[in-house]
């Protein structure tokens, strides 16, 4: 019953982070037409950004600023890197997007060394529940993800720039004819996914307090399959995806016997995925046009 | 000053020239229809004059202003817009909130109410569908939609490009009359179709298109009669 709930409770603060990280991907996917493989990376740049902000020894300055810093750089790298390649072919634009990974990851290693440095941004402790102890700031991940998603999706639902997100990522040109600015929403997308990024940053360093330049490579690509697991371009499927791979991590490593091959599972779920339902769980069609 | 002058328009697809140089004029307050076969440009210079797809060479001046270079966004926010070929609603979104999209630009709340309500007196079948999925509806109450979205900005001018296609007949009358409504109320038009009778009988302008070039112009009742007309596009 305690492993029960600690896995349960493990996994769904993990899923959250992934899903965090996934909704970049999917928003930036289905509003740019592109994967930005940058992406993982701004976590890691969120991750020395509190490391360097925790000199003040205030969290909450530390957490803002790398919320800010991650957004003025996701927007920043969209202008310079992404922007001139409007139009060009996807091939291009990917293999750019991996570009600007690599240089991300050799910037922070040029200043920060390769060794990985230690940040302890807050000590939640642990709390008995149910007889399992359990970390808070697995609660705490948990917590946030969740009003986030809410935000996000009500956002996205019920407000004049999230409706015009989704005619964008929808038909760009019927789009523009309706008066809405695709370069902004496009800005706007990858502030908001940089944000999030940055907040996975902060929650990666709540589960184990050490930053270095590929901290963001693996929960990347992890998030990712969760963005290509619950259908790419579909921000519930991002949700979905990201809290299924994590429960699934998080119950594969409680398993001994396959708990080493934790990650081989999880993209070979993705294999599956992608043979089964390609367009994954809440992916849609793609329309064929006449 | 005409209310949109286009002058020697030049648009290529690679090395492929789509558009010849093409010139025109609309004058406000008119219907001006542009006829020609499959192929003969006619998306091609829509969507170029709106900024859709980049202008090799040519101006195109709207209101007395060059809006040549104007991004597409822009150019709506100055008073005109369009219903794409293929109507292109927002399958995704209820039938609303596809009006809502076509109020982008407007700001008043209490303006934007009041047209809703116009919306759908003109057109009661969205209306009645106002909360469904706009992907399920017909191919009709879609054409419906796209044309009501798009007047929800105001426009000037309202360039559409072929509305009728793909409908029954019944609803090919209704949409030449829902044009003709809307040319009343004070807005310009300027209509693209292969249906090349109907679209003659409500113009007071029209221009033939063929190969990227302006081959004919006159009054569509001049074009009407004239035998070329009649034998390459009336069946006659």
């Amino acid at each position: 019953m305690e492993i029960i709930l600690s896995t349960l409770i493990n996994g769904l603060s993990l899923g959250g982070i992934y899903a965090m990280i996934a909704l970049g991907y999917t928003m930036v996917y289905g509003i740019a037409k592109m994967l930005n493989f940058a992406h993982g990376d701004i976590i890691m740049i969120g991750g020395y950004v509190i490391f360097v902000t925790m000199a003040t020894g205030n969290p909450l300055i530390a957490i803002a600023v790398a919320v800010v810093a991650c957004v003025i750089l996701g927007v920043t790298i969209e202008k310079i890197a992404y922007k001139p390649l409007r139009g060009a072919s996807p091939l291009a634009v990917l293999i750019t997007a991996i570009g600007v990974s690599y240089l991300l990851q050799s910037l922070a290693q040029i200043i920060f060394g390769s060794a990985p440095k230690m940040v302890t941004v807050y000590d939640f402790g642990t709390i008995k529940l149910l007889g399992a102890t359990v970390q808070i700031s697995a609660l705490v991940t948990l917590a946030v993800t969740v009003v986030v998603m809410v935000v996000l999706t009500l956002f996205i639902k019920y407000t004049r720039l999230g409706r015009a997100m989704i005619a964008v990522s929808e038909d760009r040109g019927a789009a523009q004819l309706m008066g809405i600015d695709v370069n902004g929403i496009i800005t706007i997308t990858f502030a908001i996914g940089s944000a999030l990024a940055a907040l996975a940053g902060l929650f990666y360093l709540l589960k184990a307090p050490s930053v270095s330049s590929t901290l963001g490579a693996m929960p990347g690509i992890k998030a990712f399959t969760a963005a290509v697991i619950g259908g790419i371009g579909s921000i519930p499927g991002a949700m979905l995806g990201g809290i299924l791979l994590g429960m699934v991590e998080s119950i594969s490593y409680k398993i001994t016997a396959i708990a080493p091959y934790t990650d081989a599972i999880e993209f070979s779920i993705l294999i599956v995925i992608l043979l089964v339902r390609p367009n994954g769980f809440l992916g849609k069609k793609r329309r064929e046009k006449v | 000053m005409a209310m949109l002058e286009v002058r020697d328009l030049q648009v290529y697809y690679g090395v492929i020239c789509a558009l010849k140089g093409i010139s025109f004029d609309v004058e406000e307050g008119q219907i001006v229809s542009l006829i020609g076969a499959n192929g003969a440009g006619k998306t091609t210079m829509m969507q170029s004059i709106v900024g859709l797809i980049p202008k090799r060479a040519g101006t195109v001046t709207f209101e007395g202003k060059d809006i040549t270079k104007t991004p597409c966004h822009k150019i709506v926010h100055l008073g005109m817009t369009q219903v794409p070929e293929g109507r292109r609603i927002f399958q995704e979104l209820s039938v609303y909130e596809n009006l809502l999209m076509g109020a982008y630009t407007v700001k008043d709340q209490q303006r934007f109410k009041q047209d809703l309500e116009s919306i759908y007196e003109r057109f009661p079948r969205l209306a009645e569908r106002k909360n469904q999925i706009a992907g399920t509806l017909s191919g009709g109450e879609q054409q419906m939609l796209a044309m009501g979205r798009a007047i929800m900005c105001h426009p000037r001018l309202l360039m559409l490009d072929e509305p009728s296609m793909g409908l029954s007949p019944l609803l090919v009358d209704q949409v030449f009359d829902i044009i003709k409504d809307i040319n009343k109320d004070g807005t310009t038009v300027l209509l693209v179709e292969q249906n090349a009778g109907k679209s003659l009988a409500i113009s007071d302008k029209a221009y033939v298109m063929e190969n990227g070039k302006i081959v004919l112009s006159g009054t569509g009742a001049e074009l009407a009669a004239s035998e070329k007309v009649k034998k390459a596009y009336l069946g006659g």
